[in-house]
């Protein structure tokens, strides 16, 4: 997709949101990173954590995923995904659902 | 092979502290210079496999503890970097090290002249932010608000116990400007280069025999490279 849809066309979903020009990175292929981090920080196989969907739970649903461990994981997302994670963008809802997270990192690099 | 060697402190004083060391006599001997902090925990065990795996390949190497970390009888908080780097340099010195290598918050520690490898070295800054956001996420769990910015104040002045490590004011402020060395007699082995993922990032302390492997032969293969 090329060109952007004009405001106001149609509401702007995250796989629309993701084609943007200014957006170096697919959502695809964003899907991909976050799931190769959380597999890292939490030491799982690839295919586990393919299996993760929009409606998987983290913090507080994985024993693996405790505060250090999300410290972990934020900052390796910062690395990675070279975006800049202020203490106020982390909240319950960002951290509840893998999907939550994916909309997050989605909307740091939209907005970047 | 459990043993100890002489810290000295800032009073010129020394004191005790323990020492890991695989001790043959051979010519490569490795002074080890560990993960700091909460990464420290993490990487323990796959630091001592590594030293087993140099051994495999004829290298001797020690890894003493520094003082205010593990046995010591020091209160960590009273330790700066400084301090830290002083022992560094006297335990290359009292072992006859040829060669230093250091983990991760290790490479604040390397000391000058002494040739070697940097294990995928971490700023201070970097190391300090993601124990602070561990503190944060914590206390915002248990119904207490904290800010980065408040807790950054609380340590430059009081210090702070970031992951369990109370970390003084002198050696707060330290950490928080303090580069990895980076020069021509140090080569830096990135994760990348050893595979998988970090050991450092995961939760809970891990092992991974494949990676000690990949990193002890990265060393035997090039010790004769750096000077």
């Amino acid at each position: 997709m090329s060109a952007q849809p004009a405001a106001g066309e149609e509401a702007q979903d995250l796989d629309q949101a993701s084609a943007k020009p200014s957006l170096a990175i697919s959502r695809a292929a964003l899907d991909a990173e976050l799931k190769s981090i959380i597999a890292d920080v939490l030491g799982i196989d690839a295919d586990q954590a393919d299996e993760l969907s929009e409606d998987s739970g983290l913090f507080g649903h994985l024993p693996e995923l405790d505060s250090m461990a999300v410290a972990g994981l934020l900052t390796e997302m910062e690395d990675r995904l070279d975006i800049v994670i202020e203490d106020d963008d982390v909240d319950g809802e960002m951290l509840e659902t893998y999907g939550g997270l994916l909309a997050f990192a989605i909307t740091k690099l939209t907005e970047s | 092979m459990i043993a100890t060697w002489q810290a000295p402190l800032k009073d010129g004083s020394t004191s005790e502290e323990l020492l890991f060391a695989v001790d043959k006599k051979r010519p490569v001997r490795i002074l080890i210079l560990p993960a700091l902090f909460d990464e420290a925990n993490k990487l323990r065990r796959f630091t001592v496999q590594l030293m087993r795996a140099l051994d495999q390949h004829g290298i001797d190497s020690y890894l003493p503890d520094l003082p205010g970390c593990n046995e010591s009888l020091i209160p960590l908080q009273s330790m700066s970097l400084a301090d830290w780097r002083t022992a560094a340099s006297a335990a290359q010195t009292q072992l006859g090290a040829t060669h230093v290598l250091s983990i991760r918050g290790g490479a604040l520690l390397s000391p000058e002249g002494v040739s070697g490898w940097s294990y995928a070295p971490v700023s201070g800054a970097k190391l300090l932010r993601s124990m602070i956001r561990a503190r944060t996420i914590a206390a915002r769990e248990g119904g207490r608000a904290e800010t980065s910015e408040d807790l950054m104040k609380e340590g430059r002045t009081q210090g702070l116990v970031l992951g369990g490590w109370p970390i003084g004011p002198e050696m707060f402020r330290a950490i928080e400007t303090a580069e990895t060395r980076e020069d021509d007699a140090i080569i830096s082995i990135t994760q990348n280069d050893v595979g998988g993922a970090g050991l450092w990032l995961r939760a809970e302390p891990g092992e991974n025999p494949a990676q000690v492997e990949a990193l002890a032969a990265i060393i035997a293969a090039n010790e004769g490279a750096v000077q």
